[in-house]
């Protein structure tokens, strides 16, 4: 059995309120263990991290990286592949792709960025085989996916009747069907309307047919997740997106949730940590940045991120990942439909969309954002504005909304910009003025150190979507995922700006359950990731009722019932996490 | 024995909805079209290869699986370019291993594709696609476009599921609550059924797709677009309010947009007309995907490598450039030297000179019944046949995936499935490979 030892490193771990302490770390068969006994530190493989920062393995919380909209992306985008290739090795595959890599080289990126751990952000039920096909032939990186449900025809109908136990009987059943971590809500009633080209604009307005609203979407949701305790909490795309003016819904749909109390149950042995790793928000609104903008059309285009910091800084419910926008390619794609329409006739670009029946839809689209351009650059300062002034960096997470803001490659960029006042002032100077000119991130002197930074990208991440019972931490118990950057910490320089975005880019190695993968962005082992899905306990009779409402309407579906779910063979190395143990579930029921 | 829930692996509407019975008499396929009855009878064939086969000498003679692995090996591992062609029907899976081999090898993998609705694709590479999953049609769409495509014999339960039939939610009366308009310059049977035939000339579906978006934009077509097409402009204009007038439409794209003239750029046409017509009302186009798993292969080699078909491995690195790295035009510039042929017929589909030169390079083929590609290979792997005795993954036409299950085994010893097939056939190579360098 293997052991690990890493010596001398300047360690942030903040769940276990670490702050740069000069730390040796112990792992022992993949874990992280308090001690190594005497024989098994003689066995041991050594790393020196003497003046190098030790980190938790990194944890994207909220990337598009597999499943069907990411493919089409991939598919109708031959230009973005042609420039970007990775050759293969002995021991990894070749690749092609810059905003959308085919999923070695996505993988692979990952790794030599020091991530172990990346969420799907969004899996349309019926075609969660696609995603899990896809996560299958990802390597190394633990996953997990998302369900899709804000449109889902049954959620809807039982949510209009007030029937929560129904909807959370029913999320219960898809989640085990089709192995999903998490519920996500895209444009609520929205993209059920898209089904006729229509859109709904507030939150109170009801959709066609199902005659339900924004608002009793994301609040049913929202109590059937903490019925059923799952990890992570809802997890919200609001209405409206990207259109001028959108900063209010989003804050209006934030406080839907408020006064519900977070419950996560998962039936987990939890790795300790010094400070509570379980969640604490109810809401976890996903790319703020294009849920925050000002003005009221194009022209007087503003950041609105300010009345979406206050609400935040007020509220103890709300957690947000900023979906920054780092400047360059990108590849827009989401389940919002017609978030994706209005972007075409925006921008004329090749446009793709597909509708899913009875449940959700999506749209991609190809998009540059260029420093030239004034409402990218008011973007870029967004990104940024919502995650330097919300106070608690507890309460925010990192991502570029990959592939949507930018490329999760950027993310050391983006880290760096935070770190760094100067980098800002630079990148403020070489785009549109109006970035400085239209949001307030030129008022802000806030630099985040390498503590905060692990609380963004590790952190905060794991604890949101409640895997920190193993991720995101150093804690005895927590998976062996080290992240080893060329930084010390004793003599970083933020002013010197460039060194930290390529020491963040390549870090000293990757460690995943207790192994190197990679050195300096060279990938050197590959293993097979874990999937992560929940298998929620329902009430058993309310199941059965909701099974039979089930397959009366599954006529409306192409796919006959008994072909519907996620077969085990799709996962090669499943990570089931039980929830709600049944005696509990029947408490709350009675 | 009664097995249900079956998928029918024929065409590209997937069916899950197969019954089969395995009485004395033989199989009793229930729900099946002709087209797919006729399939699941092919498990008692007497057509179907029922050992591996070593040419020798000009005479193809039945061989142990050993020796026929190993001369499959040996081909591929002394081929300095070999060609890996992945018919359609065979699993996803199966599709896994064989791009995996064309990149150990280097060599050049494609599928069907790049002889049906490759141009299909490349128009959605040109303008992206607009669609939907087929429930969406089924219970929302009160137009249909047959455009290019004759369901009712290239894809015989595509109305009947999916498009026109079918009682969806908001279509409770099936055909009476939709029109049905075929584009297609025969009389075809799905015309003689249609509410509306536009019977263009052949190959001005480009002229006529323009004609239709200048009309929806607001414009007069040119005068001569009446002649170039056939097509009145009165009947154009009839047309387009029955688009613009639904409440959801959708169009079917077949080969007769693929292939006729324009090949890609119809596909384009088509796509930015759909996508202009959604500014008016609900539309969405989707291909009428003749092959089983075509789609499969486009998704497979897209996520693994970034590109849908024609990718070439030569550089270590995924390529794409379809007329360079296709099989047709590899084949006709001679510019590979083997190939395995995984469940597609090429000799009898592909054009002469490129069957004639399959004949002088080494083939292996891995088929279930023998066809003039078998006759010409050097050596013959028994196919096994997907959906029937082996489970996996196949893409439907609206690129949905169907997890397939079979209701009886492989008939060989030797191997499970094509997937364990060409496993066993890259374990060989890499052997060799490995034991050479
Ligand atoms: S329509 Fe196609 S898939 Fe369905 S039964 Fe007929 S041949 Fe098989
Ligand atoms: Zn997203």
């Amino acid at each position: 059995m293997s052991s690990l030892i890493i010596k001398n490193g300047c360690l942030f771990d903040p769940l276990n309120g670490i702050d740069g302490e000069v730390k040796d770390i112990f792992i022992r068969d993949g874990r992280v263990v308090t001690d190594l006994s005497g024989t098994q530190r003689r066995g041991a493989q050594v790393i020196d991290a003497a003046k190098k920062t030790v980190m938790p393995g990194g944890v994207d919380s909220h990337s598009h990286v597999a499943g069907a909209k990411v493919n089409a992306g991939r598919l109708m985008r031959p230009e973005d592949h042609i420039r970007t290739v990775r050759a293969r090795t002995a021991i990894t595959h070749g690749g092609s792709g810059y905003t959308i890599p085919s999923v070695y080289k996505q993988g692979y990126d990952y790794a030599g960025m020091g991530y172990t751990t990346v969420f799907e952000a969004a899996m349309p039920p019926l075609e969660a085989r696609h995603t899990h096909e896809e996560m299958g032939a990802t390597p190394v990186l633990d996953m997990g996916a998302y369900m899709v449900l804000g449109n889902n025809w049954f959620v809807m109908r039982y949510l209009k009747d007030g029937d929560i136990d129904r909807t959370a009987a029913y999320i219960a059943w898809m989640m085990r069907t089709h192995k999903a971590y998490g519920i996500k809500c895209v444009n609520p009633a929205g993209v059920e309307n898209w089904g006729w080209a229509k859109n709904v604009n507030s939150l109170d307005e009801p959709n066609i047919h199902f005659d339900i609203t924004p608002r009793e979407v994301i609040r049913g949701l929202a109590e059937a997740n903490e019925l059923l305790g799952l990890p992570m909490s809802l997890h919200l795309h609001t209405n409206n997106l990207g259109h001028p003016g959108n900063w209010e819904i989003t804050r209006e749909s934030l406080k839907i949730t408020a006064g519900l109390a977070p419950s996560s149950r998962a039936q987990v042995p939890w790795a300790e940590t010094r400070l509570d790793s379980r969640r604490q928000q109810t809401v976890y609104l996903a790319h703020a940045q294009f849920c925050s903008f000002g003005g009221t059309s194009w022209r007087d285009f503003q950041s609105g991120a300010q009345g979406v910091i206050d609400y935040v800084n007020s509220a103890e419910h709300v957690v947000i990942d900023n979906g920054a926008v780092p400047f360059g390619p990108a590849t827009a794609m989401t389940g919002d439909g017609p978030a994706i329409h209005d972007l075409y006739m925006l921008s004329g670009q090749k446009w793709s969309n597909t509708d899913v029946e009875l449940e959700c839809g999506s749209g991609v689209i190809p998009f540059v954002y260029a420093k030239s351009s004034p409402i990218s650059s008011i973007q870029w300062a967004m990104g940024l504005e919502l995650l330097l002034r919300i106070k608690d960096p507890w309460k925010t997470i990192m991502t570029t909304d990959h592939p949507n803001g930018g490329v999760f490659t950027e993310y050391p960029q983006v880290m760096t910009w935070l770190m760094s006042r100067k980098a800002r002032d630079q990148t403020a100077s070489e785009c549109h003025k109006w970035a400085y000119d239209r949001s307030s991130l030129g008022e802000v002197d806030r630099e985040m150190d390498l503590f905060e930074m692990a609380v963004l990208t590790r952190a905060n991440p794991a604890r949101t979507i409640g895997i920190s019972f193993r991720k995101g931490h150093l804690g005895a118990g927590a998976d062996g995922d080290v992240t080893i950057y060329d930084i010390d910490p004793s003599t970083l320089d933020p002013a010197h700006h460039q060194n930290l975005a390529s020491a963040l880019a390549r870090p000293y190695c990757t460690i995943k359950d207790g192994a190197v993968i990679a050195r300096r962005g060279e990938v050197l082992a590959v293993p097979e990731g874990r999937r992560f899905y929940c298998q929620p306990f329902s009430d058993q009779e309310e199941e059965k009722e909701m099974l039979s409402d089930l397959k009366e309407w599954f006529k409306y579906y192409t796919v006959g019932f008994a072909n519907y779910p996620v077969p085990d063979k799709y996962l090669k190395r499943p990570a089931p996490i039980a929830v709600n143990r049944p005696l509990e579930a029947l408490a709350r029921r009675r | 024995m009664m097995f249900r829930n079956l998928v029918c692996p024929v065409c590209g509407a997937s069916c899950d909805d197969i019954q089969v019975e395995m009485t004395a008499e033989g199989i009793v396929a229930k729900n099946a079209c002709k087209m797919g009855n006729a399939k699941f009878q092919e498990l008692a064939s007497p057509h179907r290869i029922r050992q591996p086969l070593i040419c020798q000498g000009g005479e193809m003679l039945p061989s142990g699986w050993e020796e026929a692995l190993d001369r499959a090996a040996d081909i591929l591992a002394s081929s300095s370019r070999p060609l890996i062609f992945i018919g359609s029907e065979t699993s996803c899976e199966a599709m896994e291993v064989g791009l995996h081999l064309g990149e150990y090898l280097g060599g050049v993998v494609d599928s069907n594709s790049t002889v049906c609705h490759g141009p299909t694709a490349m128009g959605i590479q040109e303008a992206g696609r607009v669609g939907a999953t087929a429930g969406q049609s089924k219970n929302r769409a009160d137009l249909t476009v047959y455009w290019g495509s004759n369901p009712l014999e290239s894809m015989p339960r595509h109305m009947s599921r999916y498009a026109v039939y079918p009682r969806g939610y908001w279509t409770r009366r099936g055909r009476f609550d939709r029109t049905v308009i075929t584009v297609d310059p025969r009389r075809s049977l799905t015309a003689e059924n249609s509410d509306l035939h536009i019977q263009l000339n052949p190959n001005t579906d480009f002229e006529l797709l323009s004609a239709l978006l200048a009309l929806l934009h607001g414009q007069q077509p040119h005068p001569s677009a009446e002649e170039v097409t056939g097509v009145a402009i009165r009947q154009m204009e009839e047309m387009l309010e029955l688009m613009k007038g639904c409440n959801y439409g959708v169009i079917y794209a077949g080969l007769g947009m693929a292939s006729s003239y324009g090949k890609h750029r119809n596909a384009e046409m088509a796509f930015h007309l759909v996508q202009e017509l959604n500014n008016h009302t609900k539309f969405v186009i989707g291909a009428l995907r003749g092959h089983c798993n075509v789609a499969g292969f486009n998704q497979v080699a897209s996520y693994l490598y970034g590109y849908p078909f024609g990718l070439d491995f030569s550089r270590g690195y995924p390529r794409y450039n379809p007329g360079e790295f296709t099989a047709v035009d590899l084949l006709r510039e001679r510019d590979v030297d083997a190939a395995l042929v995984v469940c597609a017929d090429l000799v009898s589909h592909f054009p002469a000179d490129c069957a004639s030169y399959l004949g002088e390079i080494p083939m292996i083929c891995i088929d279930i019944a023998s066809c003039p590609t078998t006759m010409l290979s050097d050596v013959v792997l028994p196919g096994v046949i997907d959906a029937m005795e082996c489970d996996g993954t196949f893409y439907r036409l609206d690129d949905v995936p169907i997890y397939f299950q079979p209701f009886t085994a492989s008939p060989f010893p030797f191997t499970a499935s094509n997937q364990h097939t060409l496993q066993q056939l890259m374990e060989r190579v890499r052997g060799r490979k490995e034991a050479g360098s």
